[in-house]
């Protein structure tokens, strides 16, 4: 890349957007080599970094709030597994009606996110920009659906924003990573004048074209999750008529919500044809749910007052300090610390999990045995966590641990599933080991790099994830923030979230590193 | 992107239609026990009304307590079932807002702790320290008889929060899953609403071998029907006392016995006073 003239603007890019932080040698995503993931990754880093990650959970064990109390199961758990093989479901007109808000609210949001996102990531090597699109993904979708009921009441709105807004600060990251993968030769042949624009326009995007459109079809595949889970708070979605069923302990009503949810999931690739998305999505729009509308000036009134503590509205910058120090010191902080150890620990276990599965899912590993693996990664990856949890909780009882193991099944089941998609793409020779060798000595090492910066790329994900187990009684982030929203206290919610925030900037950028430290960069674009 | 204009066009004008719409008295109720029971019985309660007020009348469901203060607040429904925490909460924020009725029992109801069988706890006359380490569940964060006022009476008792008395503190979310809970064991004990124990105890969904209730609270005023003071300028001139008399002549042993509750009474906002005062006393409120 040396060969460029010194003003060129691409070389400008290349060097800020990938090192802003002096963290990387800016040479390293220049090369066209680099491209495949190969290059910079050493065993030995990648190893002291496995290491380093496993080391951080053992530290927590001791300290993480995980105990196992006792408890009679067994009656219930019998009862879910037999709702879960005999699924069943009175009126398939309201089943089906919770099946097009899903899909409808997941994918306008998308449409939306996406080209907002793309914006965002033109300008990636502003530091403002990376902490914009870092703190509205650090919010869970749950959150910002009842930040936005404040504002919107129970409507397509809140629906709609609640995921749009920080699916679009994922793509934005997801992009910019993206485009900084990319070659930069052909910017060369544009003339020197071009404009941001247009590089984009003729080199970058066209490049990575296949890389972000397959990205935006796994994105959308999280937003029918995320669009079922809004259920939880209102919205018509299968979630909403999910929770309903299993706080009844209707487990076959339950379990028909999510078997068609996996027949959903399952079957994306054959319903999600870019021809017919303009089609969809007026179909969505006509779908999205009719409810009463909300007076004006909400916005102002909840911005201006809601989310600030009494004391400062008055002006009363003494006390207005007073509260929120109390509130870092008895709810915040302890709450960060059980925060960060429970992830600490989930995400090791994710980690685990996900190379003990993926070889199940892969073609390459089981030949025409994937079917059960591809439908056992399905099932973990498309339950919401939430339902692992609260069948955890009736075997272990309430501590972190139901909540540690929902987070590894899901999140492992879903890297899992990202890993069999890398290792069925893998080159093979007729002379390469088979079965278990295979596992063992060609895919898992070469795999290895990605599945660290899949595992990265979950960090904020099972970070932000932690936040909605406060079912549990475990004192997360999530679980005060919660108790805010129900206590009708807008102002904690909002300090609350800010901290969150702040947290996963922290993440972000420590994982940024450690990436890019162990050579566990590209990764396909998946996370 | 005109996709996207074209589409967003749409939304506002979608938006638009919506609130062209007649005016409908709309209600909501705090989801306090199951769910599919709560939409037979205010889907009744909303044909009961529509014909006695002669509006349209529709019920929404919402899934916290937390969102039906919301939609209360904002102006989404005019009239909701409130618990007694989060009527008195709701009627903070909406000034002019009225408590019109409440139910029967409502004037003297209770909470029941329960316990898990294997805890060997029984039934006392007070709350006594063989609960001290256990596991324990309230209902919902904002439930009055699944959180405030038990929360109130183990405060006093052991004059310290309930994290301290406990080992641990979770709230399952509502009464019916608080009783399951308690009964798989997964908690150890908890504090349930006292109608919604007879209620699933009458339907044999509890096995009195494994759970059982140890402890009932002193009684305190708790659920109502609670309405925003701007209704008479949207529905009509008096339309409020319609409102309040549609409720108090509620007579059909069906609808009354969905809520459960033997008859509507009149109510104050005074009547809730002392909940109000509970309520800061252990700090939910300011």
């Amino acid at each position: 890349m040396s060969n460029n003239r010194p003003n060129n603007r691409p070389e400008d890019f290349a060097a800020d957007g990938s090192s802003v932080e002096g963290a990387a040698p800016a040479k390293q995503s220049g090369s066209l080599f680099t491209a495949a993931g190969r290059g910079l990754s050493t065993g030995r880093s990648l190893g002291w970094l496995s290491l380093l990650l496993l080391f951080s959970a053992l530290a927590c064990l001791p300290f993480a709030d995980i105990q196992v109390y006792p408890s009679d199961p067994w009656q219930e758990l019998g009862r879910i597994g037999w709702g879960f093989i005999t699924p069943w479901w009175d009126d398939p007109l309201s089943l089906f009606y919770a099946l097009g808000q899903t899909v409808a609210f997941a994918l306008l949001a998308v449409l939306f996110a996406v080209p907002l996102g793309l914006l965002l990531a033109l300008k990636w090597q502003w530091r403002i920009i990376r902490w914009l699109a870092a703190a509205v993904r650090s919010v869970h979708e749950i959150f910002w659906g009842l930040l936005f009921m404040q504002l919107y009441g129970l409507s397509a709105t809140t629906g709609l924003l609640a995921i749009l807004i920080p699916y679009t600060g994922v793509f934005a990251k997801v992009f910019a990573e993206i485009f900084a993968r990319q070659s930069r030769l052909p910017q060369a042949t544009l003339s020197p004048g071009s404009d941001l624009i247009s590089r984009y326009a003729y080199t970058l995007i066209p490049q990575a074209f296949a890389e972000m459109s397959h990205y935006v079809r796994y994105r959308f595949e999280c937003a029918l999750r995320s669009s079922a889970i809004l259920g939880f708070i209102g919205l018509p979605t299968l979630g909403f008529h999910l929770e309903t069923a299993f706080k009844q302990g209707d487990y076959s009503n339950a379990a028909a919500l999510l078997w068609l949810f996996f027949l959903l999931i399952a079957t994306i690739r054959f319903w999600l044809k870019p021809l017919l998305i303009p089609l969809y999505a007026i179909i969505a729009v006509l779908l999205l749910p009719q409810l009463p509308d909300t007076p004006d000036g909400l916005f102002w009134r909840f911005i201006s007052q809601d989310i600030w503590p009494y004391s400062l509205q008055q002006g009363d910058l003494t006390s207005a300090m007073m509260w929120y120090s109390k509130v870092f010191t008895q709810e915040a902080w302890p709450a960060l610390l059980d925060t960060l150890m429970l992830s600490q620990l989930a995400l090791v276990l994710t980690g685990v999990i996900a190379l003990l599965v993926y070889p199940l899912g892969s073609r390459a590993l089981v030949n025409r045995g994937r079917l059960p693996g591809r439908l056992l990664l399905l099932v973990m990856r498309s339950t919401p966590e939430m339902i692992f949890a609260f069948v955890l909780l009736l075997v272990f009882g309430p501590s972190g641990l139901p909540a540690v193991l929902a987070l590894a099944i899901h999140n492992g089941g879903l890297i899992g599933f990202l890993l069999a998609g890398h290792s069925e793409k893998q080159p093979q020779r007729i002379d390469d080991p088979t079965g278990f060798n295979r596992y063992l000595y060609q895919q898992t090492p070469r795999l290895y790099p990605g599945f660290l910066a899949f595992l990265f790329y979950r960090w904020e994900v099972i970070l932000r994830e932690s936040a909605i187990m406060g079912i549990l009684g475990i004192a997360t982030l999530g679980f005060f923030i919660d108790s805010a929203f129900e206590e009708i206290r807008y102002d904690k919610a909002f300090f609350l979230i800010l901290v969150t925030a702040v947290l996963n900037i922290l993440v972000d950028a420590v994982s940024r590193r450690l990436r890019r430290y162990s050579g566990a960069e590209n990764a396909g674009g998946l996370g | 992107m005109s996709l996207f204009k074209k589409l967003f066009s749409t939304l506002l004008f979608a938006g638009a239609a919506l609130s062209a719409q007649a005016e409908t008295f709309v209600f909501t109720a705090i989801p306090d026990e199951d769910e599919s029971r709560l939409q037979q019985r205010f889907n009744k309660v909303a044909d009961y009304l529509s014909e006695q007020l002669d509006v349209d009348v529709k019920y929404i469901p919402v899934k916290s307590y937390a969102a039906a203060i919301t939609a209360f607040r904002n102006n989404q429904v005019q009239l909701a079932w409130f618990g007694g925490l989060s009527g008195v909460q709701a009627r903070r924020l909406v000034p002019g807002s009225e408590a019109i009725a409440q139910g029967y029992e409502d004037q003297f109801f209770k909470s029941y702790f329960i316990a898990n069988s294997s805890t060997g706890l029984t039934a006392a006359e007070n709350l006594t320290d063989a609960l001290k380490g256990k596991t324990f569940t309230f209902g919902s964060k904002g439930s009055t008889s699944g959180r405030l006022m038990p929360e109130f009476y183990l405060r006093e008792a052991f004059k310290a929060a309930p994290e301290d008395v406990f080992e641990r503190v979770g709230f399952s979310g509502d009464h019916s899953r608080t009783i399951a809970q308690v009964q798989s064991g997964a908690y150890q004990v908890g504090a349930v609403n006292y109608t919604v124990w007879e209620n699933e105890l009458a339907a044999g969904n509890i096995d009195p071998a494994k759970v059982s209730v140890i402890w009932e609270t002193p009684t305190y005023t708790d659920y109502q029907w609670t309405i925003r003071g701007d209704v008479n300028s949207r529905f009509g001139e008096g339309f409020k006392d319609k409102v309040r008399q549609a409720l108090l002549n509620m007579k059909d042993k069906d609808l009354l016995a969905s809520f459960p509750r033997e008859s509507f009474v009149p109510a104050t906002n005074a009547d809730y006073q002392a909940i109000e005062d509970t309520a800061k006393a252990i700090g939910l409120i300011d």
